[in-house]
């Protein structure tokens, strides 16, 4: 008898967290960021539960700075899969024109992002979201666990967490307490891009290396996705680029890269040498940053 | 975030080929700060090249800021997380570390040593298949060694590397290693390990790390990475027999019923014989789905969809399992628990249980000993206190299908939830079903509570005044019975005072007392009121969980809680007994409202506030809430 490799072990892993939260949420929904990790999680739902329909909806915040593209990628990918896709904006941030060229990065992430996706758990109570973090991605993140308790105030306490044994997960809460779960807590960066090469899981094409217009903003290639960017005199260059990670486009470093096929992008990920959320210009903070950013709700 | 391989640059579709066969590892690392276990893990990682530039720059930089190396490289600070710890120079919780080479993939729970981390340990065992026990080879094996090697080996581990670290640091002596290597052997013996493998190593210099170390010729056994990357752990469970705890029912539409679940051992194969448990009914299975494929077979560890020939009711956490060889059904256990929170468990309290895939209400009904964790001593117990471990008798509220935990982890593991708070208090493993369950059964009888209470025109119900001591209880509830009485009403009061003499003289004043005292009377006021009676019990009954255990002994509406809130400076000051002076002065421990806790119920039937009105009018209106209920009124 062959025993199952990492990946099949990973994925069933992650199909077993998943039914269990369906088989106890009272209402349970999948965020969905449109990144690599996201779309295998959604890959893995569509397993998990066929034949049937994915049992939850899907929720994406849409802080209205994402590339125009995510945003068409998302539209075509919730028609052809059927899925139920709840879009979600602070509102009151837009009325206050919140964005990241006028409030920062640290105002903008934390008030159409962190405070939007508290809006959007309280507006349709969800008690159960799934996220796709996995454990490898940063230190703080090594000990959440997979199902990560908030209060109601949807603070996360990480010297407050419970035990969690076997493959047995304690799902009780009191009403207005929520669970974050995380399926993909044991994937690596590497186990996505392998799962994403043996499952054919189509990606979004910001992943590959295109020619788009950049221009270069403290040392960071950003591309002038729309006409709100300020170019400070600057114009924008044509250069070969690719994204690393997705998000807000001011706030998503491109890099120079030649990798337009997803054979390019595995070898090149490998080859390269710097970690992963350097891309992710939020992250450029303090030692214990993303701990404090994750016990004030960010995901 | 990999190894570096030639490949990677030269082929790249070749190097994802060869690594989609890589197999899997989760292990634990067990050992102090002192040990080295985080020098190792980091050294792992390092050693690997699984650490980035912009990483490896921080690491540098934090290393001189506040490593404990000087000028070089601190490992530990790669492996320890939070910023809480960071300061304090120590691992609190459970960190999961991945790495992985071009054999396998590895999971690593590094987990702190302490003895007041027992319950991290061993939740970091609980999904890990070998341990690494670090052992410093200046001070050999360690009290805590023991503790270590114990909690692995009850949490179901049976492969260890004994790493007998910091050789540098006793000149890589070979008598050294030869003198440890016996020790351990020698007290394992009994800990039913498979495999036990010494390797001396040097995590901070890297000997016998990733290879054989120039300076321990004399060793010819594996390095350790070699080493995780050959052994094979996977044999037991799908040697075993089949079992799928079923996680969810899949039924799209009227044409497909499919049981989905994770296959906790053993192989299924479409066209096998299988029963259900605990119903019993049998079938076979007609396809095993995985999204667009069909399976033919599938093994432990796989997460499928099962469809069987023929429509039988099954629902989440009943169990499919091979028909040649099924599980037992039980709903009474001996069991090992390892208890994980502060309040303590106390025998005779009601938990929530929670095993594959199902959760049900029980209770421990006897702590038999708790077990030394440092010396395996078994000693007499009342309750178990946080890292504590006991062997006990525990009773579900529904049978369930099991197998001892030493056979299948899977079907033998449970996690107890406090019914309360909802965390996670405890971990137990399954040792045997007690027999006791199937030989007592009830007795069948043919006068019934119902034709009881018709008799007496009333509907029976248990009256539960609590309160502080002095809050005017029993002066109520004696007041109530006198107006029942007069009614024509039939009544029996249970006070607290009155039991204590007799039917509870063995009881003390502890924690673990008072609930079983609780319980008693509980069990006793279920059988007034199967007798018809309306029984008013009058007892501090300080715990919330004990009042709620009693309200489910009987039906819905035959538990009327009754808080009679006196406020407890008003208790003092009237001090019938004397007792509030006694607690004060210090002669009595353990007094509710002093150094015991009084929990006020949330939501009582009858809330009765003593300040403002006299025990006449109290007792006035708990009568009149009785006849406002249909109490007196024939059934």
């Amino acid at each position: 008898m062959q025993d199952l490799n990492h990946l099949r072990r990973l994925e069933a892993e992650s199909i077993h967290i998943m039914r269990e939260v369906v088989a106890e949420a009272e209402n349970p929904v999948m965020l969905y960021s449109i990144g690599k990790d996201s779309t295998v999680m959604l890959h893995l739902a569509l397993k998990a539960f066929y034949p049937s329909k994915l049992p939850f909806p899907v929720l994406h915040v849409d802080t209205t700075w994402k590339f125009r593209e995510m945003i068409e990628y998302r539209d075509r990918l919730a028609r052809d899969l059927d899925l139920d896709l709840i879009v979600h904006t602070n509102q009151d941030g837009v009325a206050q024109g919140v964005g990241p060229f006028s409030h920062g990065s640290a105002v903008h992430t934390d008030i159409m992002k962190t405070q939007a996706l508290k809006q959007a758990l309280e507006k349709y109570k969800f008690d159960v979201a799934f996220g796709g973090a996995r454990r490898d991605e940063e230190k703080s993140r090594a000990k959440e666990r997979v199902f990560s308790f908030r209060t109601a105030q949807h603070r996360w306490d990480p010297k407050n967490q419970r035990p969690e044994l076997w493959n047995l997960y304690n799902t009780r809460k009191a009403p207005g307490e929520s669970i974050r779960a995380f399926p993909l807590s044991n994937w690596t960066e590497l186990d996505i891009w392998q799962y994403i090469y043996v499952e054919k899981i189509p990606l979004i094409n910001l992943y590959l290396a295109a020619e788009r217009p950049v221009v270069e903003h403290d040392g960071t290639l950003i591309m002038v996705d729309d006409d709100r960017m300020p170019l400070g005199g600057k114009e924008p260059e044509m250069k070969m680029v690719r994204f690393r990670t997705l998000g807000c486009y001011p706030l998503t470093g491109a890099v120079e890269s030649n990798a337009t096929t997803l054979t390019d992008v595995i070898q090149e990920t490998l080859l390269t040498t710097t970690s992963e959320r350097q891309g992710r210009v939020i992250d450029h903070d303090a030692a214990a940053s993303m701990e404090k950013k994750k016990q004030e709700g960010y995901f | 975030m990999t190894h570096q391989s030639d490949l990677i640059a030269e082929d790249v579709v070749a190097y994802l080929k060869a690594q989609e066969q890589k197999s899997f590892l989760r292990f634990i690392t067990c050992g102090s700060v002192d040990d080295g276990k985080s020098t190792l893990i980091g050294r792992l990682l390092y050693d690997s090249k699984l650490i980035f530039e912009d990483q490896l720059a921080a690491l540098e930089a934090d290393s001189k800021k506040v490593g404990t190396q000087g000028q070089e490289i601190d490992f530990a600070l790669l492996v320890d997380g939070l910023a809480a710890e960071r300061e304090q120079g120590i691992t609190i919780d459970v960190a999961y570390r991945f790495f992985s080479t071009d054999k396998r993939k590895f999971i690593v729970a590094d987990t702190p040593g302490h003895e007041q981390y027992t319950r991290n340990m061993a939740t970091g065992a609980s999904t890990a298949d070998l341990a690494v026990m670090l052992v410093d080879a200046r001070k050999g094996i360690l009290q805590q060694t023991r503790r270590h090697s114990f909690i692995v080996s009850l949490l179901g581990i049976r492969h260890v590397v004994v790493a007998i670290n910091k050789m540098d640091l006793v000149g890589y002596s070979e008598e050294t290693f030869a003198a440890i290597e016996r020790d351990y052997r020698t007290f394992a013996a009994d800990l039913g390990f498979e495999t036990i493998t010494c390797i001396p190593m040097s995590a901070l210099r890297g000997d016998n790390i990733l290879k054989a170390s120039e300076d321990t010729p004399w060793y010819t056994g594996p390095a350790l990475l070699p080493y995780l990357e050959a052994i094979d752990v996977d044999r037991d469970r799908s040697g075993a027999p089949f079992r799928m705890p079923v996680q969810w029912v899949n039924r799209p539409n009227l044409d497909f019923r499919g049981f989905a679940g994770t296959i906790a051992s053993g192989t299924v194969k479409v066209g096998d014989a299988i029963k259900v448990l605990p119903s019993a009914q049998t079938s076979r299975v007609k396809d095993i789905v995985l999204y667009h494929d069909t399976l033919d077979s599938a093994v432990a560890g796989q997460a499928v969809t099962i469809t069987l020939d023929d429509e039988i009711d099954i629902s989440r956490g009943d169990v499919i399992a091979t028909a040649e060889e099924p599980p037992e059904v039980a709903d009474q256990f001996e069991a090992k628990i390892i208890w994980m929170a502060d309040d303590a468990l106390l025998p005779g309290r009601p938990y929530i249980f929670r095993a594959a895939n199902r959760q049900m209400p029980g209770v421990v009904t006897d702590l038999k000993y708790k077990i030394n964790v440092n010396t395996l001593d078994h000693m007499a117990a009342k309750k178990l206190e946080l890292n504590e471990v006991g062997v006990c008798n525990i009773s579900l509220d529904a049978a369930i299908a099991f197998d001892p935990f030493q056979d299948i982890a899977e079907m033998g593991a449970f996690i107890i939830v406090d019914r309360m708070t909802n965390n996670t208090v405890g971990a137990g493993m399954i040792d045997f079903a007690l027999r006791r369950a199937s030989n007592i059964h009830w007795q069948a009888l043919d006068v019934d509570k119902a034709e009881r209470a018709v008799m007496k025109k009333q509907k029976p119900a248990i009256l539960w005044f609590t309160g502080l001591s002095g809050s005017g209880k029993s002066t109520i509830a004696n007041l109530v019975e006198k107006r029942l009485h007069a009614l024509g009403r039939h009544t029996y009061i249970l006070d607290g005072d009155n039991v204590r003499h007799g039917l509870n003289k063995d009881l003390g004043f502890t924690d673990a007392d008072r609930v079983e005292n609780i319980r008693r009377v509980g069990e006793v006021a279920k059988l007034m009121v199967d007798a018809g009676l309306m029984v008013m019990t009058s007892f501090i009954s300080p715990f919330r969980s004990e009042r709620r255990m009693v309200r489910e002994l009987v039906e819905g509406d035959e538990f009327v809680e009754i808080f009679i809130d006196t406020p407890l400076e008003v208790c003092a000051e009237r001090d019938p007994k004397g007792l509030y002076k006694k607690a004060k002065a210090g002669e009595i421990k353990n007094f509710t409202g002093y150094d015991s806790p009084y929990e006020a119920p949330e939501a009582p039937d009858l809330h009765i506030k003593t300040v403002d009105q006299s025990a006449e009018d109290c007792a006035e209106e708990i009568v009149r809430y009785l006849e406002d209920n249909g109490y007196l009124a024939a059934v």
